[in-house]
């Protein structure tokens, strides 16, 4: 003899009454309302030595199944079980799915389940799981052994080294759309090379402008602290110009750009190959490479040494400004000593990597536009990747820029 | 109206009042009236831009109409707070025209975010449960592994119907199930629709523009025309009005190939 009871488990259902009159003939059984208004279930289960009886009653419904499927599991599986359903107020798919399932466990171990007082609701729509019941096919077991971790990272190696291959081969496809455009200028899309570079050159000045400006206020602020210990305040001015002119308005700008631009390209491209407009665009004859591409590319490439330039105007602006108020320099002053004191060689070492910069973030935002699938979530991650790649190949090129220059003595 | 009177007995679901939807100037809906009763299959019909799958968003909450009431289950869809909707969502669901799913998940996990809002369920049960819906509106059972992006728009619109069951609710809100489906996948799709609707007890609300549904499995039709529901009636009461554009859309040419459809079909099962 054993009795389970299934115990209340939400507390919102506290405050209604336990039973509910309009829905109190079987015929409407189960479709009332699952998530509220219910009486728990009570499954009482009497064991003779030839069968089982199983006396259920109240709503069996969603809320209730786990603990149901619970009980059922507890029975015995050598004998005959009668469940007697004439108690049972409400009936939901997943009580015919436990009942279905329950039957299916005491035929494989050649006993059956017997089904009194169910209504012709319950009946019907057991019969239609029953029916229903998926005939589940397990999934291949992955082992995770040595082996597959090896097989892991290199697997991991070769996406690197695909993903390294296929950007080359992005700027080889840029390249050759753009000399195709140069060949056959009534093909290029002019309209919109001077759409892009409005978007990416005019609309990122302000941005742009007040970074560098605060760099040079910091650059000053920080450099004269340090330069007042050895009385060499009026080097200020040649931290200022070299480090703004040689690394740091560029590379900024760079990554404000890649944070900007990159991400654009990324979502705008992506949309459309979600949408199957790049798929259209093919069909109609209209090639990606040349009609997205290009310009957006090349507006990168013509704007991004006009940012950096300005950033670089802005950086001494803001460095010439700290340097008058914090160290008394004044402007004159500042100017002679600029003009002086740095080389030439320091703005075009700055402003040959602008181009270089601009192709990277240009090619790294078309590409992971172009690697979007079909779902909104591989559009969230392409578009941050396409950051985050574009800002660290940026910084990664500034290196390698900086290390030649170091071995040319430029 | 003699068939109010016919109804007069049956619990009423869904009732509207005095709806009026607009956007800007644009009117869609005014005045409109419409009732559905407990275990109905109701097919809405209309011209383009009739406002079909306004009425059906306004009636599952999802639009703020400008007047009006919407009563669905003895709730009061426009002035019920976030929790009362919470718990009425589980009474009913809406089948998007391509589906709606979540694009980032696979159809099981899909059909599994309604039942996540149960307390206490066990997810081993909540995964089973989820196969047993998809098994019950006729996917194999391996499409629960896949993405939407990798099913075809049949089967898309399956998984969607099965995530809208998900919770066993007791109306369902069809957006066109079959537009853009070949005929066969179609009829199929009826008669899943019929056959869930039976067993379930379901009350079906149904948009479409497919006459061949409209035969098939409505048990009324409601037709939304001069920005209210012009008439309501079974087929047979549809083809005696006499307003004009009701009459092209029951007795046109295509109206006249699927009612010949569903005699033929008639006559082949009383054989």
């Amino acid at each position: 003899m054993k009795r389970g009871t299934v115990t209340r488990k939400s507390s919102q259902d506290n405050n209604h009454p336990p039973f509910d009159c309009r829905f109190s003939r079987p015929y409407e059984l189960h479709i009332v309302p699952l998530m509220t208004e219910t009486v728990p279930s009570d499954i009482e289960i009497t064991s003779t030595d030839a069968a089982v009886t199983m006396t259920l009653r109240g709503a069996m419904t969603l809320p209730y199944v786990t603990q149901i499927v619970a009980e059922f599991d507890t029975l015995p599986m050598d004998r005959t079980v009668r469940a007697d359903l004439s108690g049972v107020t409400r009936f939901d798919t997943s009580a015919a799915w436990a009942i279905a399932s329950l039957r299916t466990r005491l035929e494989t171990a050649g006993q059956h389940l017997e089904i009194q007082g169910a209504g012709i609701g319950p009946e019907s729509l057991l019969k239609s799981v029953t029916d229903a019941m998926p005939v589940i096919t397990p999934a291949p077991v992955v082992a995770g052994g040595l082996i597959e971790w090896v097989a892991a990272i290199g697997s991991s190696m070769v996406d690197a080294v695909t993903f390294v291959l296929e950007l080359i081969g992005y700027f080889g496809l840029f390249l050759s759309r753009l000399v195709r455009a140069i060949r056959h200028p009534k093909e290029f899309r002019l309209t919109a090379l001077v759409h892009h570079c409005q978007e990416v050159g005019f609309k990122a000045v302000p941005i742009v402008a007040l970074m560098a400006f605060l760099i040079g206020v910091v650059l000053a602020f920080q450099g004269s602290t340090q330069l007042k210990q050895f009385g060499a305040e009026v080097f200020v001015v040649d931290l200022i110009a070299v480090s703004i002119l040689r690394e740091l308005g560029i590379l900024l700008t760079s990554i404000i750009v890649a944070g900007r631009t990159a991400s654009a390209f990324t979502a705008a491209i992506g949309s459309m190959k979600m949408r199957e407009e790049i798929d259209a665009m093919r069909s109609l004859g209209l090639d990606p490479a040349a009609t997205l591409f290009v310009p957006r590319i090349l507006a990168l490439v013509l704007m991004l040494p006009i940012l950096g330039l300005i950033a670089n105007v802005m950086g001494l602006f803001g460095g010439a400004l700290m340097a008058w108020i914090d160290l008394g320099i004044s402007p004159a002053m500042f100017m002679t000593r600029l003009v002086n004191g740095t080389d030439v060689s320091h703005l075009a070492a700055g402003m040959i990597k602008a181009p270089v910069f601009a192709l990277i973030i240009g090619v790294v935002g078309c590409h992971a536009g172009m690697q979007v699938q079909s779902n909104a979530e591989s559009l969230g991650r392409m578009t941050s990747s396409s950051v985050v790649v574009a800002i660290f190949a940026v910084i990664m090129a500034d290196a390698v820029f900086s290390i030649f220059f170091a071995q040319i003595g430029f | 109206m003699a068939k109010d009177i016919n109804q007069a007995d049956r619990e009423v679901v869904i009732s509207i009042r005095g709806l009026r939807n607009q956007f800007g100037t644009q009117v869609v809906h005014d005045n409109l009236d419409l009732d559905i009763y407990r275990g109905e299959i109701v097919g809405i019909v209309g011209g383009s831009g009739t406002g079909k799958s306004v009425l059906l968003r306004t009636i599952a909450g999802l639009n703020r109409p400008a007047a009006g009431s919407v009563d669905v289950l003895g709730i009061d869809v426009l002035s019920a707070d976030q929790d009362d909707m919470v718990d009425a969502g589980a009474n009913w669901g809406v089948m998007f025209q391509d589906g709606a799913l979540f694009s980032s998940l696979t159809v099981r996990e899909n059909v599994e975010v309604p039942m996540r809002t149960v307390d206490g369920l066990d997810p081993k049960i909540r995964r089973a449960l989820a196969d047993l819906k998809i098994s019950m509106v006729g996917l194999p059972y391996f499409a629960g592994d896949k993405f939407p992006s990798e099913l075809s728009g049949g089967m898309r619109k399956r998984a969607g119907l099965a995530r809208a069951l998900a919770l066993d609710p007791q109306i369902v809100f069809l957006d066109e199930p079959t537009a853009g489906l070949d005929p066969i996948g179609a009829a199929d799709f009826d008669q899943l629709i019929l056959g869930l609707s039976r067993s379930l007890g379901l009350t079906v609300f149904l948009v479409t523009h497919d006459l061949d549904t409209l035969h098939a499995i409505c048990d009324r039709i409601a037709v939304l025309a001069e920005k209210r529901v012009l008439v309501t009636g079974t087929m047979q009461e549809m083809l005696k009005v006499d307003h004009p554009w009701v009459h092209d859309y029951f007795h046109g040419v295509r109206a006249r190939a699927a009612l010949d459809t569903k005699t033929a079909a008639d006559v082949a099962t009383k054989d």
